[in-house]
């Protein structure tokens, strides 16, 4: 019995740690996608090169996240990928349409150079917001009606632009000169957009789920819950702050913390995903499914359990190992 | 194709991603080994044009692996809201079979890809050979994982039902179920080929423009010989696999043989129209007795008929002219590997003719694979798992105009995506030759 108490958890757990890491490694490098038009056409290769080893794995998470609740919620994976299946083909044509266009874009004919960069651009702005809307039909419980698709439709632009925010501090760490200068003003934009769209989003997710507002506003949870806004606000403080003097100091010659501006942003991201997490958690389909209910069998579980036990500390081992082969400043991406 | 309801749509599409997305694996899994194949010869022997040759051909494998990637993740949306009925009934196999795919073979080769195509100047060659063979294994991995879980959908085995669902009694049995070392032998034995004349017709479009690089002989002759060399042993493993499916299918394989009622003697069909309306074959053209020969292995062997399966047999056509189509692409195979490899020998080059038709042949692999893959997939119908689930019992609840449209969608976007890799490779092979073209100009003027 406890085994199919607590196996359904881990898993939630497993796949929601997927998710996050995909939002955090495919979300820098859809950002950089999204940034790639207002680059100069060396920046553009610059770009690319910064995320050129890694956006294959990073979408590996996708498939992770994905193939858990395919495996171990099979129910929730029929419902809620049934309600989203238009928004998830859309974001699929986004991800086809980058991931093929990183190659082409210097593999084919001169002449369609251009197309491809643009392809690149708009797969993964499509990406992005597909992926935004997603969450926000997820979080309504896939309720009908314009409020909820309003919700779903600012959610995009929120996760676009976090991405946006995640992708320009990826570049600010990872390229120097003039294009570290042009990634911090489009950071402190992106800060923006991320900053209003949190902003939206935590009003209205309580407004539009009593089931969600429950769980926040209530004593003593609210009190230990309050960090979690808290320091979320403090990071966007610092974001604020320390852009405009990062961009002074590059000016002086010099990109001292220039690592400062992913890490809060990867902060961010880490905080609003709790406070999601939290919201949701044991459902797994709003108002319809816990994780017990869409669980599979425990023998299932438990034989994929054991292989991730092996096969996940090994992951993250070579998955560092790869940044670090890559580590320091990008440069131009070449065969030899 | 009856109507389009939402079942049949949700299987064209479902068709279509899967078969689109089975092309660029079906390069990858054996490119990968022959990438490390030119690195550790030039590792060993110093000689650059080993080098040139790894270097032309990583570039289409990176084309290639990210069309995978890509099109792949299609697959892992799919599996849940084109058949929610599978996860509920299957899912104690499929589950685990799934996950194991993704952990120890998609984190694995995406991770060392990235090493493998942009590290060299970053890590030891040392580091760097071993990324490349990292990335090999798990595309050989990955294939391991979905081709068990493929067959056990053809033959199960390993399990008992409890409740509707099936559970699991032996991982060993579930894994090595009675088809799978054969369709395993002979999918990666179909990778090997598809990239032996992918690189033997890419090469000798090379070699027809005048580009005579060392590099481009080596990848010629590699590409060339490995045909020779994979297409016997793919006859004689594709053979066995159709007596596997004659033991434990055999309804697919009457559909194979075009046999309506159970006969001896049954003879091998070269043409035939299989009419489902009146249970017979229209125009039939046939070798007497060598069907039953070649899988009873006796003259007068018994060959179960489509009348034993009544209402539960594939569609017919469909299965028998796939086939027919593997069979003659490999048959086409043969004979230009074998005079390829001969007039290499012979003369250090093929004749232009040759190689004008080995550059015809470059795709060729795809068209077997997929035609092989028809008639396995079309061949279990009307069964998803056979004997368990029907696939008419795992139908979506999508919508069929929803289905449709994302349908058109792909459609389009695959007909965009495969006419530019299928161009692009080309584009790189002229590329990679301009300078040595240009050379050849010059000297003439």
């Amino acid at each position: 019995m406890t085994a199919e108490l607590v196996l359904p958890v881990i898993f939630a757990g497993l796949m929601a740690v997927s998710l996050l890491a995909y939002v955090i490694l495919d979300g820098y490098d859809l950002g950089v996608g999204m940034l790639l038009p207002l680059g100069s056409d060396r920046q553009r290769d610059t770009m690319i090169a910064s995320i050129g080893p890694f956006w294959d794995a990073n979408e590996t998470w996708l498939v992770l996240g994905v193939g858990l609740l395919l495996v171990a919620f099979p129910l929730a994976h029929g419902i809620i990928l049934g309600e989203l299946y238009l928004p998830v083909a859309l974001m699929l044509l986004g991800l086809i349409l980058r991931g093929v266009a990183f190659d082409f874009r210097v593999k084919a004919q001169a002449q369609h150079q251009p197309a491809w960069n643009a392809a690149f651009a708009a797969g993964s702005l499509l990406a992005a917001l597909s992926q935004g809307v997603m969450l926000g039909r997820y979080l309504t419980g896939f309720a009908p009606g314009a409020a909820a698709w309003g919700f779903a439709l600012l959610a995009g632009a929120g996760l676009a632009a976090g991405y946006v925010l995640l992708g320009a501090g990826w570049l600010i760490m990872k390229t120097e000169g003039e294009l570290q200068q042009r990634a911090t003003r489009w950071a402190q934009r992106a800060l923006l957009g991320t900053g209003l769209a949190v902003l939206l989003v935590s009003i209205a997710t309580p407004l539009a789920s009593s089931r969600i507002a429950a769980k926040w506003f209530v004593l003593p949870d609210f009190l230990l819950l309050l960090p979690l806004p808290l320091i979320t606000l403090a990071l966007f403080a610092l974001l604020a702050v320390s852009l405009p003097r990062l961009a002074a100091r590059q000016a002086a010659g010099n990109d001292h913390f220039c690592w400062l501006p992913f890490a809060a942003s990867v902060g961010i991201v880490l905080l609003s995903f709790w406070g999601l997490a939290y919201s949701v958690f044991p459902e797994i389909v709003i108002g319809r499914l816990d994780i017990w209910q869409a669980a599979s069998d425990a023998e299932a579980l438990w034989v994929i359990l054991i292989g991730a036990a092996v096969v996940l500390p090994a992951i993250i081992g070579y998955t560092v190992f790869a940044y670090r082969v890559f580590w320091g400043k990008a440069r131009g991406l070449s065969y030899s | 194709m009856d109507s389009f309801d939402p079942l049949t749509l949700a299987r064209i599409q479902f068709a279509a991603n899967i078969s689109f997305h089975i092309l660029f694996p079906t390069i990858s899994i054996a490119m990968g080994w022959v990438l490390l194949y030119f690195k550790t010869r030039f590792d060993r022997s110093g000689d650059a044009a080993w080098l040139d040759a790894y270097g032309f051909w990583v570039k289409i494998f990176a084309l290639t692996f990210a069309l995978g990637v890509v099109s792949g993740i299609t697959m892992s949306f799919q599996f849940g809201t084109n058949w929610p009925g599978y996860m509920q009934k299957v899912g104690n196999v499929a589950g685990p079979l799934l996950a194991y795919e993704v952990l120890t073979a998609f984190f694995l080769e995406a991770t060392f890809l990235g090493i493998m195509l942009f590290g060299r100047s970053r890590v030891s060659n040392r580091v760097h050979t071993l990324a490349t063979f990292l990335v090999a294994f798990g595309t050989t991995v990955s294939a391991f994982w979905i081709i068990a879980l493929n067959s056990w959908m053809q033959t199960p085995a390993g399990v008992s039902m409890l409740d509707g669902k099936v559970h699991v009694e032996s991982w060993l049995a579930v894994i090595f179920n009675p088809s799978m070392p054969y369709r395993l032998t002979h999918m990666l034995l179909a990778s090997g080929l598809t990239v032996a004349f992918l690189v033997a017709g890419v090469s000798a479009y090379r070699w027809l423009r005048g580009d005579r690089a060392a590099g481009v002989r080596h990848a010629l002759t590699t590409g060339v010989t490995l045909a020779a060399v994979l297409i016997p042993l793919q006859i004689l493993v594709g053979d066995a696999h159709g007596l596997n499916t004659f033991h434990h299918q055999p309804a697919k394989l009457a559909a194979i043989e075009g046999v309506w009622h159970t006969e001896r003697g049954a003879p091998l069909l070269l043409f035939a129209l299989p009419d489902e309306a009146t249970q017979s074959n229209r125009y039939a053209v046939g070798i007497p007795k060598l069907a039953s020969l070649i899988i009873t292995h006796q003259p007068d062997g018994e060959i179960r008929g489509l009348n034993e399966f009544a209402g539960a047999h594939p569609p017919v056509a469909k299965v028998f002219w796939s086939f027919r189509v593997m069979v003659a692409v490999g048959v086409a195979m043969l004979l230009a590997s074998w005079l390829a490899a001969w007039q290499l020998r012979r003369r250090g080059e093929p004749a232009p003719w040759l190689s004008r038709v080995l550059v015809a042949m470059t795709f060729s692999g795809w068209v077997a694979t997929l035609a092989g893959w028809f008639v396995t997939e079309i061949g279990r119908q009307p069964w998803l798992v056979t004997g368990i689930l029907r696939t008419a019992d795992t139908a979506s609840t999508v919508g069929g105009g929803m289905i449709l449209s994302t349908l058109l969608m792909y459609l389009a976007l695959y007909a965009v995506l495969l006419a530019s890799y299928v161009s692009v490779v080309f584009y790189l092979a002229r590329k990679a030759g301009a300078p040595a073209a240009a050379n050849l100009e010059g000297v003439s003027a």
